[in-house]
């Protein structure tokens, strides 16, 4: 088996997850200024929100396709975790807008560390498994394998971020997001309702957010309330690391995220002389975000271009 | 009638009052210059119009009060503020802020042709209009600013010191503009420091001081007003 073409498609496939979650923070950052640190709760509440309707499903007997029930999971979890990022927006960061930045900051870790208890309260502290009812045939290329699971997720992932461009470069509300990033104030003079484009701006990032927790959840084929700290903070890494507030850079981020990750866990073992495993795996997201912040704290697509005052 | 009018206006800045009880009045298609000294209190005035600062007194448009408006309503009723320092988009393509100006506006067709008009008034603009708006000259950028104003087709638009930090030539240029805009109908109310060119242009004109009107009249005759020539026209 070639180890580094199985690492790079594992890579690409996990890297195109971090990089949905990532779009949400990067996407709050360009307008707030702001880390949204609940952002990882929101996937990990997708997650657990598809997991009880698919168990449901299942357990009411309803003879339907795996593709089709994880569909209808998907479905509620999409519109439960936008209503739930525009409810974050709303009573957590809202009041907060004018205030010194450490306050909203603070509050996001507040508002992550109450959505992991509601989720613990919910749906307990035990790992939930996420039924093999997805299509999961491996197919062979040049001696490395992918699944359809793997195939499913890189693609609809690759088309959700083709059309978040599309739409964050080609509307009239994309543009209203892009102007309110830059100038709220002047925005608002041409008309723009800024509260509403802040608010869209969450809602579309949660949206995000509730399909990778779908993903992650359906691809390690378990879900936990505590689930979101890691992935969050990886993706927050993902947008660090592309530079945050750049919507190119969080894809870019996201899959040499995944690809990094996937080779240090695939060689590491190797190169140490069996001294370090696989499970390793995680510190390599913070050498990389210790790296970016010492040696190019903008990120690999942060800002370049120079205005004119 | 009025298309516009300010009663008793007052605007605190940070604890400071910077306008002091203020009334003027300006009827549609009037182009009427606020001017004054540095400080004066002319660009807070009118950001309190535009609804950018919170400001108590009354404030008519088109005979309705409109200090309550949230600041995004203005431009669908009309009104268009050029903000002091341009205010543009820098990270968005020059065309891209003359949509946000029609941001207000879903007629497309009526869009893609004022499009058009501010390229032939500006072809500078049309020969930059994929460009970022930063890369922009000073001058290039106000003309975008105004540009972009006008795209909102307001009734009142509002102009905060145009001609700071351009170049004679730029300046001369933009103010034959704003001459010109006012041809075409548009109400205008230009907040100067350079009161020699606004009095040129306008029709009448108002002169702050310390947070007050101190003297108001015909343009032409604060010309040749020996007070004004002294204190504004460094006579």
């Amino acid at each position: 088996m070639d180890i580094f073409l199985q690492q790079l498609i594992n890579g690409l496939v996990l890297g195109s997850v971090y990089a949905l979650i990532a779009l949400g923070y990067t996407m709050v950052y360009g307008i707030l200024e702001l880390i949204n640190f609940a952002h990882g709760e929101v996937v990990m509440i997708g997650a657990m929100v598809t997991l009880a309707v698919v168990n449901m499903l299942m357990a009411s007997g309803v003879d339907l396709p795996g593709l089709m029930i994880v569909a209808a999971g998907l479905l509620v979890a999409v519109a439960v975790c936008m209503a739930l990022g525009f409810v974050i927006e709303r009573i957590a960061y809202r009041p907060l807008r004018r205030a010194p930045r450490l306050a909203p900051l603070i509050t996001a870790i507040g508002v992550s560390i109450v959505l992991q208890n509601v989720a613990m309260l919910i749906w307990g502290r035990q790992y939930i498994s996420f039924p093999p009812i997805l299509p999961s045939t491996r197919h062979d290329i040049a001696g490395a394998g992918i699944t359809d699971l793997q195939i499913f997720i890189f693609v609809l992932a690759l088309v959700l971020m083709a059309g978040l461009v599309l739409l964050v470069q080609r509307t009239r509300i994309g543009r209203a997001m892009r102007a309110t990033a830059q100038a709220p104030e002047i925005a608002g003079l041409m008309g723009v309702n800024v509260n509403a484009v802040i608010s869209f701006t969450f809602i579309l990032g949660s949206a995000l957010a509730a399909i990778a927790g779908v993903m992650v959840s359906a691809y390690y084929g378990i879900a936990h309330y505590y689930m979101g700290f890691l992935l969050g903070l990886k993706a927050f890494t993902a947008a660090v690391l592309g530079g945050i507030g750049n919507i190119a850079g969080a894809m870019l981020g996201g899959l040499l995220l995944g690809v990094i990750e996937s080779m240090a866990a695939g060689y590491i073992g190797d190169l140490t002389g069996g001294f370090l495993g696989s499970h390793y795996q995680d510190v390599f997201a913070f050498f990389v975000l210790i790296g970016v912040l010492v040696f190019r704290p903008s990120g690999l697509l942060g800002e370049r271009v120079a205005e004119r005052p | 009638m009025s298309l516009l009018e300010v009663h008793d206006l007052n605007v605190s800045y940070g604890g400071i009052k910077a306008v002091r009880g203020i009334s003027l009045e300006i009827a549609a298609g009037e182009l009427v210059c606020l001017i004054g000294a540095n400080g004066a209190g002319k660009s807070t005035t009118l950001k309190a119009l535009a609804r950018l600062l919170p400001a108590s007194g009354k404030i008519l448009y088109q005979g309705r009060s409109i200090v309550q408006m949230p600041v995004y309503d203005l431009v669908r009723q009309g009104i268009a503020l050029v903000p002091e320092g341009r205010g543009i988009f820098g990270r968005l393509k020059v065309e891209e802020n003359l949509l946000m100006g029609a941001y207000s506006r879903s007629d497309i067709h009526g869009i893609r042709r004022d499009l058009d008009h501010s390229y032939h008034l500006f072809p500078r603009l049309f020969e930059r209009k994929t460009q970022q708006a930063g890369t922009l000259s000073g001058g290039e950028q106000q003309m975008l600013a105004i540009a972009r104003a006008l795209m909102s087709r307001p009734r009142l638009l509002l102009l905060d010191e145009p001609s700071m930090g351009l170049a004679p030539l730029m300046v001369n240029k933009i103010f034959d503009t704003i001459r010109a805009i006012s041809a075409d109908g548009v109400t205008i109310l230009l907040v100067e420091q350079n009161a020699r060119l606004a009095l040129d242009v306008s029709h009448r004109a108002y002169v702050m001081e310390g947070g007050t009107i101190c003297l108001s009249g015909e343009a032409s005759t604060l010309l040749d007003d020996p007070q004004v020539r002294h204190a504004y026209l460094g006579e």
